[in-house]
C-alpha cells in the first residue's frame, strides 16, 4: 500500500505539504482556543478585568477566522489531491491492462480486472481522502493536546495514562468482536442473494418440480441466518457510542475530582481546569478517529495490493523493436512445429502443430473439448505467443510484425460473441469506421442478420445494450460475424462462432460466406461436423496434437478420431 | 448457476436496465461520520406519503417497542443533557472554594463586599455578592464529591439507556426486514411466469437485496439518530435558556445560520454527488466493456479510442468527484467555524457576566459544553432526512413488487387423477403473449400415452411457448388443454406439474450437493434411489470420480462440472422424479462428443414408456416422433408425421432439407 501511495502521491507533494501544514495550523489553533479561554477565566474573570476579557476575546475571534479559512483551503486541496490520486491510479491500471496479452488477462480474469480498476481504486482513494481531510489532524491533535494538557498541569495529565489505554482497549475489543461478524454478515447477505438469484433463474424448474415450499424453507433459512447475524452485529455496535461517551464523561468527572484537589492545594489555577477538560475531549476524540483508520486501512491495503499486482505484471507479448517491412503477399498462414504451454505447466496445450493455409481456402479445426482448438487460433493474432516453433503470416514471423499490422489482417469472430454498447451500426463499424451503410447491410446479409436487423424498429440504429444482452445469442453471433466481414480482412478466424445458430441458419450462413469470401483465408473452429464438412482442409486435434489433416472424405478413411466424432453426431443409421 | 431458462423468445421486451437501488452500492464517498445521507444521490419516492404510511404500517407490530425506544432515547438524552449542568455545579463549588480561601477568615462576606466597593472593585464585589462563599473556607470536597457521584450516576444511566435503545432497535429493524424479505419471497412464489419473463432479473433481485438492506440500515441508524438529534437540539436549547437567556439568544442566532448553511451545501453537494454517481457509472461501464472485450478491442484496432474515451471519462469523473468531496467536505469546517464563533462569544460575554456576578463560572463552562453539542445534530438531521428519503423510496420499490398481480388461484374444487396415463389433448387452443400478436390459433393436437411429439423450427421460433402452456406457466386464452381427459385448469398446478418432468438445455442446478440436486424432484429419496437414477443417466461413474462423490458441492458457476455433465445430472433428476410426461430440450451447444453420446442414450432411455414433448434438433428424434409440430415466428405453421409433412412440401420440407439432409447425404 505504501509503495502505491508514494508512487502516485509523489506528483502532489506540494499539495500534500500544504494540506498537512494547514492541518497543523488548525490543530494548533484549535488547541490554543481553550488556553485563551483559560486566560480569560484566570486573568479576566477571577480579577474582574473586563478589558482583558474583551481583548483576549478579540484574539480568539481572529483565531477562529483563521481556523475556518485554513480548514476550507485544506478541504479543497485535500479533496483535489485525493481525487487526482484516484484518477491517476485508475488511468495507470487501464493503460497497463491495455498492454496485456490474453495470457495476463486470463491470470486475473476480466471481472477481477474490472473490480481492481474501479472499486479497489475507490477504496484506496477514500482512505487518502479521509487521511487528508480528517485523520491527519488526529495525531497532531492528540500529541498537541497532550503537550497542552501537560502545560496546564502535569500530575493531572496522569489521568490520560489510564483513560487512553482503556479507550483503545475497548474499541479494540469491539473491533475484534464485530469484524468477524461483519464478514460473516457479508457472507450471509451473499447467500440470501444467491438463493434469490437461483429462485429467479430456476423459476420454471422449481414450479415444474413443485418445490416452491422447499424453496421457501431454503430462503427462509438464509434469511433467518442473516437476521440473526445482523442482530448480533447491531447489538454490539449499539454498545460502541454509549460506552465511548461514558468513558469520556467519566474521565471528565475524574478530572474534576483530582483537578479540584490540585486547585484547592493551590497547585493549579482554576481556569486551567476548564481548558484541561477541553483538551481531554480533543485527545479522546482523536483516539476515536485513529481507530476508524484501523478499520479502513486494512481493507484499503488489500485493495492496494490487488492494484499493485496488476501494475507489477509485465505483458508476455510485445511488439518487436525493429518490425519487419510490410509484405506484399496476403493471407498466407503457416504453422511450423508450433508448441504452446502455459508457464510452468507440465504438459503443453499444443504440440508440434504444422500446417499452412492460403487465400480462398477454408481450413477447419475440429476436436473434442480440451483438445486445444481455441488456443491454436488464439496464437494467430498473438493473444498468446507460441512457446516454440514459428507462425508466419504472409511469410513473416508474426513476432517480427507490429501487432497493429497483424491485427489489421485478421477478422476474428470469438466464441462468445461480444458486442459493445451503442447501436447495431456502431458495432458493425468497429473494425472500419468509414464503412458505408450499404457495406453494413451487405455484411448483415451474408451473416444472415439482415432480416432481424431490418425488423428492429430503428434498423441499423437500433440500440445494443452492454454485452449485447438485448439481442438473442444467435443474433449476437451473427452481428459479430457481420462485424468481422465489414472489416474486410485477409484472414477470417471463426472460433466456434455458429454454435448458437440452428442448422438451417448455420447452413445458409456457410453458403453465403463461401460465396462472399473468395480472396481471403478462412480458419474455422467448430463442434459440429456439418459445419466444417466442406472445408478444403480439416485438422483433427486430439490432446493438443494433430491426429489427421485432410478433406472429409480422406479423414473418414484414415482418421479414427474423426470417424468417432462424426459417428457421435450422425448416428450409424443416418450415415448408412 | 445457469441463468437462462426457456423464456418466450417472441416476447423480447427490452429489459429494463437494472436500476441501481438507492442503497445499491454505497456510493462513492460516504464518510464514517453520518455524512452518507449527503453522499448518495437521493432517489425520491414517487408517492412519498403513501409509501411512508405503508412503511409505518409494516412497523406496526413493533409499535410497543418503538415507543419504548423513543422513551429510552428521551431519557438517555435528558440525562446526558443534565450532565454539563451538574458538572458546572462542581466547578462552582471549586471556584467558591478558591475565592473563599483568598478572603480573610472570620470576616463576614458583607463586610468584604462593602470593602471592595469602597476600593472601587465593583465587578468583583458583584460577583462575590452572588456567590455562596464563606470567607477563609476552602473547597468543600464533601459537596464536590456528592455532586460528582451524582454525575457518575447520571452518565451511567445515560449510557445505559442509550445502549438499551440501540439494542432494542436492532431487534426492531432486523425483525422488520426479515419479514419484508419473507413477504417478498412468498410473493415471488405467487407471481405468474410472465412477470419473470418481462422483468430484468437484476431489477427484481435488487429489490429483494439492495433495497431491503437499505431499509434495514436506515431503520437502525436514522430512526434512533433522528430521535436523539431532535431531542438533543430541544433539550440543549432548553438548558441553555435556563442557564442564561442572553447567551442562549446569542447561540440561537447561530441556529438558522447553521441550518441555512447545511441546507445550501447539502443541496449543492447532492447535485455533485448525483453527477459523480452518473460519471462513475459511465466510466465503470467503459472499463467493464474494454476489459471484457479486451481481445476484440485490440484485434479491431480500437485501443487508441478505448484509451481516449477512458481518459475523457476519467477526467470528468475526477472533476465531479473533486467538487462533490470538496462541497460536502465544507460542512464540517463550516459547522466548526460556527461552533467556534459561538464559543468565543460565550467565552467573552459569559466571562464579562461572571466577572459582573450575574452568572457563575460553572454555568459558563456548562454553556460552552452545550453549545458544542448543538451544531452537530443540526448537520446530522440534514443527512438523516436524506437517508430517510431513500429508505422510503426503497420501500416503495419493494411495495411495488408486493402489489404485482398474482397468478390466478387454483380451482377451489380440484379434480384428482389417481394414476396419470399421460394422454394430452389440445382442443381449439389459442394463445398470445401480447394481445396484438397472434401466436397460437385454434391448435388441435391429440397425444396418446407414450407418444412422442417433436417441436421443430428455426431459432427464435418460440418453441418453448407450448411448454409454457402445458405446464400452465401461462394461461391459454381460448380452448382447453386436457390431461387424461381432464381440463388442466380443474387440477391444482402442483398436481399437474408433478405429472411432468423437464430436462432443459440450460441445466439449472442449485448451489448444493450433487445428491440434493438429483433428489430435487423426490424429497424422500434414499441413497439407493439417487445412485440408481444417476446410474440410469450414465453419470454415476463421473460422480464417483469426484473427490467428494455425491457430496460434491456445486458452486455458483459449477465450474467443477462441465455443461454436458450438468445436463446428465438434470436427466438423473428427472429419472428420480419419475413423471408420466416429459419435456426435453435437445442440446445444440458445445458438449464434447463423448458426453454427447451419453446424453442421447440417457434421454432415449428416459423417454421410454412416457409421453414426451421434445424440442428437437436431431434427425433421429424427429423421424421417430409420432407428431411433429413445426413452428415459425412463434406460430405453429404445420403439424403431422415426418412423411406427411415431407409430402406436403411446405415449410418443413425446406427446413428438413436445409437443416438435415444435406449434411447427411454428403457424409455418406
Amino acid at each position: 500500500m505504501l509503495a502505491l501511495l508514494t508512487t502516485y502521491l509523489r506528483p502532489y507533494r506540494k499539495q500534500m505539504t500544504l494540506v498537512l501544514t494547514l492541518v497543523m495550523i488548525q490543530s494548533i489553533a484549535n488547541l490554543y482556543l481553550p488556553s485563551l479561554n483559560a486566560d480569560i477565566i484566570n486573568n479576566g474573570v477571577a480579577k474582574g478585568d473586563t478589558a482583558y476579557i474583551m481583548s483576549t476575546g478579540g484574539m480568539m475571534l481572529g483565531i477562529t477566522l483563521l481556523l475556518g479559512v485554513a480548514a476550507i483551503i485544506g478541504v479543497y486541496w485535500g479533496s483535489k489531491t485525493s481525487m487526482a490520486f484516484g484518477r491517476d491510479v485508475r488511468a495507470a491500471i487501464f493503460r497497463k491492462v491495455q498492454t496485456f496479452s490474453q495470457q495476463e488477462v486470463n491470470i486475473f480474469g476480466a471481472p477481477s480486472l474490472i473490480t481492481r480498476n474501479t472499486n479497489d481504486v475507490q477504496q484506496v482513494q477514500m482512505v487518502v481522502l479521509f487521511s487528508l481531510n480528517m485523520i491527519a489532524a488526529a495525531p497532531i491533535m492528540a500529541v498537541g493536546g497532550i503537550i497542552m494538557a501537560l502545560r496546564e498541569d502535569v500530575p493531572l495529565s496522569g489521568i490520560l495514562v489510564v483513560v487512553i489505554p482503556v479507550m483503545a482497549a475497548f474499541i479494540g475489543a469491539i473491533v475484534v468482536k464485530a469484524m468477524p461478524l461483519f464478514k460473516a454478515m457479508q457472507v450471509k447477505i451473499d447467500r440470501v442473494n444467491q438463493v434469490m438469484r437461483e429462485k429467479l433463474s430456476g423459476v420454471r424448474v422449481i414450479r415444474a418440480f413443485v418445490r416452491t415450499g422447499y424453496e421457501r424453507t431454503r430462503f427462509d433459512d438464509a434469511n433467518a441466518d442473516l437476521t440473526k447475524t445482523g442482530l448480533s452485529v447491531n447489538r454490539i455496535m449499539a454498545l460502541m457510542m454509549p460506552a465511548l461517551m461514558l468513558i469520556m464523561n467519566l474521565s471528565m468527572v475524574a478530572i474534576m475530582w483530582f483537578g479540584g484537589q490540585r486547585i484547592a492545594s493551590g497547585a493549579m489555577p482554576i481556569g486551567n481546569l476548564t481548558a484541561f477538560l477541553t483538551y481531554i475531549i480533543q485527545i479522546l476524540f482523536s483516539v476515536m478517529m485513529a481507530t476508524i483508520m484501523f478499520v479502513m486501512v486494512p481493507r484499503a491495503a488489500v485493495s492496494a495490493e490487488r492494484i499493485q499486482a496488476v501494475l507489477r505484471t509485465e505483458p508476455t507479448v510485445s511488439d518487436p523493436e525493429t518490425p519487419a517491412a510490410a509484405c506484399v503477399e496476403k493471407g498466407f498462414i503457416e504453422f511450423d512445429r508450433v508448441e504452446f504451454r502455459y508457464p510452468g505447466a507440465e504438459q503443453p496445450v499444443l504440440c508440434d502443430i504444422s500446417f499452412s493455409a492460403e487465400p480462398g481456402e477454408i481450413t477447419a479445426i475440429i476436436g473434442s473439448t480440451g483438445s486445444g482448438k481455441s488456443t491454436l487460433i488464439n496464437l494467430i493474432p498473438r493473444l498468446y505467443d507460441a512457446t516454440s516453433g514459428t507462425i508466419r503470416v504472409d511469410g513473416v514471423d508474426i513476432r517480427d510484425m507490429n501487432r497493429e499490422d497483424l491485427w489489421r489482417k485478421i477478422g476474428f469472430v470469438p466464441q462468445k460473441a461480444f458486442l459493445f454498447s451503442g447501436t447495431v451500426a456502431s458495432n458493425l463499424r468497429y473494425g472500419d469506421q468509414e464503412a458505408t451503410d450499404e457495406m453494413l447491410w451487405h455484411s448483415l446479409e451474408v451473416a444472415q442478420g439482415k432480416k432481424f436487423v431490418s425488423e428492429m424498429p430503428d434498423g441499423l440504429e437500433a440500440p445494443i445494450s452492454q454485452g449485447g444482452t438485448n439481442v438473442s445469442g444467435g443474433q449476437r453471433q451473427r452481428l459479430a460475424i457481420a462485424r468481422a466481414l465489414v472489416k474486410e480482412p485477409e484472414v477470417y478466424v471463426f472460433d466456434d462462432s455458429f454454435s448458437a445458430l440452428d442448422f438451417k441458419t448455420d447452413s445458409r450462413l456457410r453458403a453465403a460466406l463461401k460465396r462472399e469470401i473468395t480472396h481471403a483465408t478462412t480458419i474455422i473452429v467448430a463442434q459440429r461436423v456439418s459445419t466444417i464438412m466442406h472445408a478444403d482442409r480439416i485438422i483433427v486435434l486430439d490432446g493438443g496434437r494433430v491426429v489427421g489433416i485432410g478433406t472429409h472424405g480422406e479423414l473418414m478413411d484414415t482418421c479414427p478420431t474423426y470417424r468417432e466424432i462424426v459417428y457421435s453426431q450422425l448416428t450409424q443409421e443416418e450415415i448408412a | 448457476m445457469s441463468d437462462s431458462s426457456p423464456s418466450p423468445e417472441t416476447e423480447k421486451k427490452v429489459p429494463a436496465e437494472p436500476r441501481p437501488g438507492p442503497g445499491g452500492g454505497r456510493g462513492p464517498g460516504g464518510g464514517p461520520f453520518g455524512g452518507h445521507g449527503l453522499t448518495t444521490p437521493v432517489v425520491k419516492a414517487k408517492d412519498f406519503r403513501g409509501s411512508f404510511r405503508r412503511l409505518a404500517a409494516t412497523l406496526r407490530p413493533e409499535m410497543g417497542r418503538i415507543v419504548l425506544v423513543i422513551l429510552m432515547a428521551a431519557i438517555s438524552v435528558s440525562f446526558s443533557i443534565a450532565g454539563p449542568k451538574i458538572l458546572g455545579n462542581a466547578t462552582n463549588q471549586l471556584f467558591q472554594g478558591v475565592i473563599g480561601k483568598q478572603l480573610p477568615p472570620g470576616v463576614p462576606k458583607s463586610t468584604i463586599i462593602s470593602g471592595l466597593r469602597a476600593k472601587g472593585q465593583d465587578n468583583f464585589a458583584d460577583m462575590l455578592a452572588n456567590m455562596d462563599v464563606t470567607p477563609g473556607k476552602g473547597v468543600d470536597f464533601a459537596a464536590v464529591g456528592r455532586i460528582l457521584l451524582l454525575l457518575v450516576f447520571v452518565y451511567l444511566l445515560a449510557a445505559f439507556f442509550a445502549w438499551a435503545q440501540g439494542y432494542l432497535m436492532a431487534g426492531v429493524s432486523q425483525r422488520t426486514v426479515y419479514k419484508m424479505r419473507s413477504n417478498v419471497d412468498e410473493k415471488i412464489a405467487r407471481l405468474p411466469l410472465s412477470y419473470f419473463d418481462g422483468h430484468a432479473r437484476g431489477d427484481i433481485l435488487s429489490r429483494v437485496t439492495n433495497d431491503i438492506d437499505n431499509i434495514a440500515n436506515s431503520l437502525q441508524q436514522s430512526l434512533t439518530q433522528l430521535i436523539t438529534a431532535v431531542l438533543t437540539i430541544v433539550g440543549v436549547l432548553g438548558m441553555m435558556f435556563f442557564i442564561s437567556p442572553l447567551l442562549a439568544g446569542i447561540s440561537l442566532l447561530v441556529l438558522p445560520l447553521a441550518m441555512g448553511i447545511t441546507m445550501v451545501i447539502a443541496k449543492r453537494s447532492q447535485k455533485q454527488f448525483a453527477l459523480q454517481w452518473e460519471r462513475t457509472g459511465d466510466l465503470n461501464g467503459h472499463v467493464e466493456e474494454m476489459h471484457s472485450g479486451h481481445s476484440i478491442v485490440k484485434m479491431f484496432g480500437r485501443q487508441k479510442e478505448a484509451i481516449e474515451v477512458f481518459e475523457e471519462r476519467n477526467e470528468k469523473l475526477y472533476d465531479s468527484s473533486f467538487r462533490a468531496q470538496f462541497i460536502s467536505g465544507i460542512i464540517m469546517p463550516s459547522m466548526n467555524f460556527l461552533g467556534n464563533l459561538n464559543y468565543v462569544a460565550i467565552a467573552v460575554i459569559g466571562g464579562i457576566r461572571v466577572a459582573s456576578g450575574t452568572l457563575s463560572l460553572g454555568d459558563v463552562q456548562a454553556f460552552i459544553q452545550y453549545s458544542r453539542q448543538f451544531t452537530q445534530p443540526i448537520a446530522q438531521t440534514a443527512s438523516i432526512a436524506n437517508v430517510f428519503q431513500s429508505a422510503v423510496a426503497s420501500s416503495e420499490r419493494v411495495f411495488e413488487l408486493l402489489d404485482e398481480r398474482e397468478e390466478e388461484p387454483d380451482t377451489t374444487t380440484p379434480m384428482h387423477i389417481a394414476e396419470p396415463r399421460g394422454a394430452i389433448t389440445l382442443d381449439h387452443v389459442s394463445f398470445r403473449y401480447e394481445p396484438e400478436t397472434p401466436l397460437i390459433d385454434d391448435l388441435n393436437l391429440e397425444v396418446k400415452p407414450g407418444q412422442m411429439v417433436a417441436i421443430v423450427g428455426p431459432t427464435g421460433a418460440g418453441k418453448t411457448t407450448l411448454v409454457n402452456l402445458l405446464m400452465r406457466f401461462y394461461e391459454i386464452d381460448h380452448g382447453r388443454i386436457l390431461l387424461d381427459g381432464i381440463d388442466i385448469r380443474d387440477l391444482t398446478r402442483d398436481e399437474l406439474r408433478t405429472t411432468f418432468g423437464m430436462v432443459l438445455q440450460d441445466a439449472w442446478l442449485f448451489a448444493g450437493t450433487i445428491r440434493d440436486n438429483i433428489a430435487y424432484g423426490y424429497h424422500d429419496a434414499t441413497d439407493e434411489h439417487i445412485v440408481a437414477a444417476a446410474d440410469a443417466a450414465y453419470v454415476d461413474h463421473f460422480v464417483r470420480t469426484l473427490t467428494d462423490g455425491y457430496d460434491t458441492k456445486l458452486d455458483d458457476e459449477a465450474s467443477n462440472v462441465s455443461a454436458g455433465e450438468k445436463q446428465l445430472l438434470t436427466i438423473a433428476r428427472a429419472f428420480l422424479a419419475d413423471p408420466q410426461i416429459l419435456i426435453l430440450d435437445e442440446a445444440t451447444s458445445s458438449v464434447d462428443t463423448r458426453t454427447e453420446v451419453l446424453i442421447q442414450k440417457a434421454m432415449k432411455k428416459l423417454m421410454a414408456n412416457r409421453t414426451s414433448f421434445v424440442i428437437a434438433h436431431r434427425l433421429s428424434t424427429i423421424r421417430d416422433a409420432d407428431t411433429i409440430l413445426v413452428m415459425d415466428h412463434g406460430r405453429i405453421v404445420e403439424q403431422g408425421t415426418h412423411e406427411e409433412l415431407l409430402d406436403a412440401k411446405g415449410f418443413y420440407f425446406d427446413l428438413y432439407n436445409s437443416q438435415f439432409v444435406e449434411a447427411y447425404e454428403e457424409a455418406v
